[in-house]
């Protein structure tokens, strides 16, 4: 075991993956010699040599799907878009071949290709930095959408990723890359040390794609959250010393409806938090699947804590982001009835 | 706003004019291709594979050309193929036009909801097929079932796939003709265009990466290169000095559209490799011995690690964009005839006669035993179903409309294939 921040435990990852399987390639916008603008792929190039880890031109789209061919091939290539905000390029790529490819062969060929990509605000990132872009991709069929909120967690998704037959989007919460931000953004942050899911093994393992977590126990209301809004989320109940249920799905496609059925069920009320914007948001799919299969035990309507319909602005930022009170009112609004 | 047009800024400016590429003819007018100039059989140099790709780019503005006007091979870019090689491309191109017809006509019948025929196209695949090694991999788009066809593919495999019907390998997924067999080194054809220019560039990456001796080849129309992704693959293709073919089939026509509009009037399209530091050629299309050459020069260049090249192959659509099309609404209906490099079949079959090993009685013997094995082909894919529109009698088994979106089926579609298999029993009682 080592203590290590969210983006340590991903640079292990991938190098616990380059060291397994030699399949295995890393591409992307700065990844290679400078490894990364976040250090993401820090020391890979010089371990595993440029042919395995290199840059790429500013393309989206070039390294998608040149991305594809390469899994056509037969490798495993996980590529990074160095921002969501620049993934719009590679939508035609990731919408009508990477997530198409394996239906539309009858299985002849398939794509398992990991793209990763920080996501999120909190960062004074503007509109072009800090977008939420995981519903585009989760009304997709044919891609997996991950996206983890611990260092623990994201090197065990990063490997199950990996090693996927199919290609996997994978959203890193860049605001929490360095320390469970609890969304006081007036408050000095708690580095990942002192959190218990900064204790990474330094060898192999997976978590399953598919499984969420249940992050705190409660008996009077499910909120269901991912990413940084885990954080935040944990953070408001314990301010508020609410009994709430904190479950991180982890995984939005394929979703653990299991987890979150078993949840409501027991608590009757549910929130949804994420930091995208509201309307069609990934929310949207929870209510409706809340409201389709626990209607009858829920004792008030399902309440959405979002990032509103906005694009992310700049000066603004914490005016926008859905932070403790935005999440305290929803879950009193979902606990008054 | 006011009412009145505002008065121009600059009103000693000229006024800006928007140029709209019209082609040079439209329905009723007299073709007349005088204008496009076609070198003489034999005059493009060719340069060693290894050369630099500046001394090729000469060649983006001339014509790669082996078979002359008395039917005989010349120049420095003829292949000097035996007998035997040459009887096979005619013999497949010759394959590739029956099936078309026989396909066409299917769909007129009502058997299939759609074809594509690349009538005047087919020495292009059929050459291409020829000149690179069956392991190389192509990334093609949908007027290269020459491809298939040479490298030996069951037609009755690819029936099936136009009907849609139980033999068909991709469970009636796929529009007809967007086929795919990794056996025959043949990548899923794409309705989205140019996607799989810069997809064939990531393989010969990933081959260049593992050590292989595998080269790729990426195909598209020039209507699609004005798609961002013919950027993207070009540019990947040059800074990885990828061993692949980049082939742009300038069949004139994207639908309506003349190649003006794709960006054909001020430069040729081999002309873009330029601009990327690759190699480029431009290749008499309709000269199955040219395009031969031609792939087999970039093959040998990117097999050496010496790069990629951009080949555009210069013909000419002779039949509709599909069977969706109808070009008497948009060019004059004898400009394939008036077409200046002639139809590729006789020009193939000509020069065999020439060399003393073909005659018009052989031709029509194998005319008349292809027809046969294509409408037995015909009558084998029937009898495994043609496509129903009007029917919830499927040919494929329901079910397998939720296989092979993910490895394994998740939770979601479970449900939603059960939700189909109730609302088809429900049909099937309804109202009731």
């Amino acid at each position: 075991m080592a203590v290590m921040n969210m983006i340590q435990a991903l640079n292990s990852a991938h190098d616990v993956m380059m060291e397994r399987d030699e399949n295995v390639v890393v591409m992307g916008e700065d990844v290679g010699y400078f490894g990364g603008v976040f250090r993401v792929t820090e020391g890979l190039q010089k371990k595993y040599g440029s042919t395995r880890v290199f840059d790429t031109p500013i393309a989206e789209n070039g390294i998608v799907a040149t991305a594809i061919g390469m899994a056509a091939y037969g490798l495993r290539p996980v590529a990074e878009i160095q921002f969501a905000d620049y993934i719009y390029p590679a939508y035609d790529q990731i919408v009508s071949e990477a997530a198409r490819l394996r239906y539309r062969t009858a299985g002849e060929w398939n794509v398992p290709m990991v793209i990763r990509s920080p996501y999120g605000g909190g960062i004074f990132g503007g509109q072009t930095h800090s977008q939420s872009t995981e519903a585009l991709f989760a009304h997709v069929a044919g891609v997996k959408t991950v996206i983890p909120s611990t260092p623990y967690d994201a090197k065990g998704l990063l490997i199950a990723a990996i090693e996927d037959n199919d290609p996997v989007l994978f959203f890193e919460p860049k605001r929490i890359y360095n320390g469970p931000f609890d969304g006081f953004f007036d408050r000095p942050l708690t580095p990942w040390a002192k959190h218990a899911a900064a204790e990474v093994p330094e060898g192999y393992y997976k978590i399953p794609i598919g499984q969420a977590a249940v992050v705190r126990e409660g008996e009077d209301v499910t909120i269901l959250a991912y990413g940084t809004m885990v954080h935040v989320t944990l953070a408001t109940v314990r301010e508020l010393g609410i009994d709430a249920e904190v479950i991180d799905l982890r995984t939005i496609v394929p979703l653990d409806i299991e987890t979150i059925e078993r949840s409501v069920q027991k608590t009757g009320r549910c929130v949804v938090v994420h930091e995208a914007t509201r309307t069609n948001g990934f929310g949207a799919e929870l209510s409706a699947l809340v409201q389709e299969r626990c209607f009858f035990h829920l004792e008030a309507p399902v309440q959405r804590a979002t990032g509103f319909d906005t694009p992310y602005p700049h000066s603004l930022e914490w005016a926008y982001f859905p932070g403790p009170v935005r999440i305290g009112t929803a879950i009193r609004k979902a606990m008054e009835v | 706003m006011s009412d009145k047009d505002p008065a121009p800024l600059k009103p000693n400016r000229p006024k800006l004019a928007l140029h709209v590429p019209e082609p040079p003819f439209r329905p009723g007018d007299t073709p007349d291709f005088s204008s496009i100039n076609i070198p003489a059989a034999g005059s493009a140099p060719r340069p060693d594979t290894s050369a630099a790709a500046d001394d090729t780019h000469p060649l983006t503005t001339h014509l790669v050309r082996v078979l002359g006007e008395d039917h005989k091979a010349v120049g420095p870019w003829d292949p000097k193929l035996d007998a035997d090689t040459l009887r096979k491309m005619l013999r497949d191109m010759v394959t590739v036009r029956v099936f078309d017809d026989r396909m066409y006509r299917a769909q007129r019948q009502g058997k299939t909801s759609f074809y594509m025929k690349s009538t005047g196209e087919e020495a292009i695949a059929v050459a291409a097929a020829a000149a690179l090694s069956q392991e190389d991999m192509h990334f093609p788009t949908y007027r290269q079932q020459g491809l298939l066809i040479s490298r030996g593919y069951p037609l009755v495999d690819m029936m099936c796939q136009i009907y849609s019907n139980k033999g068909d390998k991709l469970l009636g997924r796929q529009l007809p003709v967007m086929y795919s067999d990794k056996a025959h080194g043949f990548f899923s054809i794409s309705g989205n265009l140019e996607t799989q220019f810069p997809q064939a560039v990531g393989w010969a990456m990933a081959s260049a990466i593992k050590g292989d001796s595998r080269i790729a080849m990426g195909w598209t129309g020039e209507g699609a290169t004005a798609e961002g992704d013919f950027h993207a693959a070009l540019t990947f293709a040059t800074v990885y000095n990828a061993p692949v073919i980049l082939a742009i089939v300038n069949n004139q026509w994207a639908i309506s559209s003349f190649s003006g509009i794709a960006g054909g009037e001020k430069a040729t399209f081999a002309q873009r490799a330029k601009g990327y530091g690759i190699a480029g050629l431009r290749v008499d299309g309709n000269d199955a011995l040219a395009v031969y050459a031609a792939v087999n020069w970039a093959a040998e260049r990117a097999r050496s690690n010496n790069g990629p090249t951009l080949v555009e192959f210069f013909t000419y659509r002779a039949e509709g964009h599909s069977t969706s099309d109808d070009p008497s609404g948009y060019r004059p209906s004898n400009e394939a005839k008036a077409w200046p490099l002639g139809d590729p079949i006789e020009r193939l079959k000509a020069h065999l006669v020439a060399l003393g090993e073909w005659d018009d009685e052989r031709h029509a013997a194998m005319q008349e035993e292809l027809s046969a094995e294509v409408r037995g082909a015909q009558r084998e894919a029937e009898k495994k179903g043609t496509l129903h529109s009007a029917s919830i009698d499927f040919p494929q088994d329901v079910r397998t409309m939720f296989s092979d979106v993910y490895e394994e089926m998740p939770w979601h579609l479970k449900e939603q294939q059960q939700e189909m298999v109730d609302e088809l029993e429900a049909k099937r009682r309804w109202p009731s």
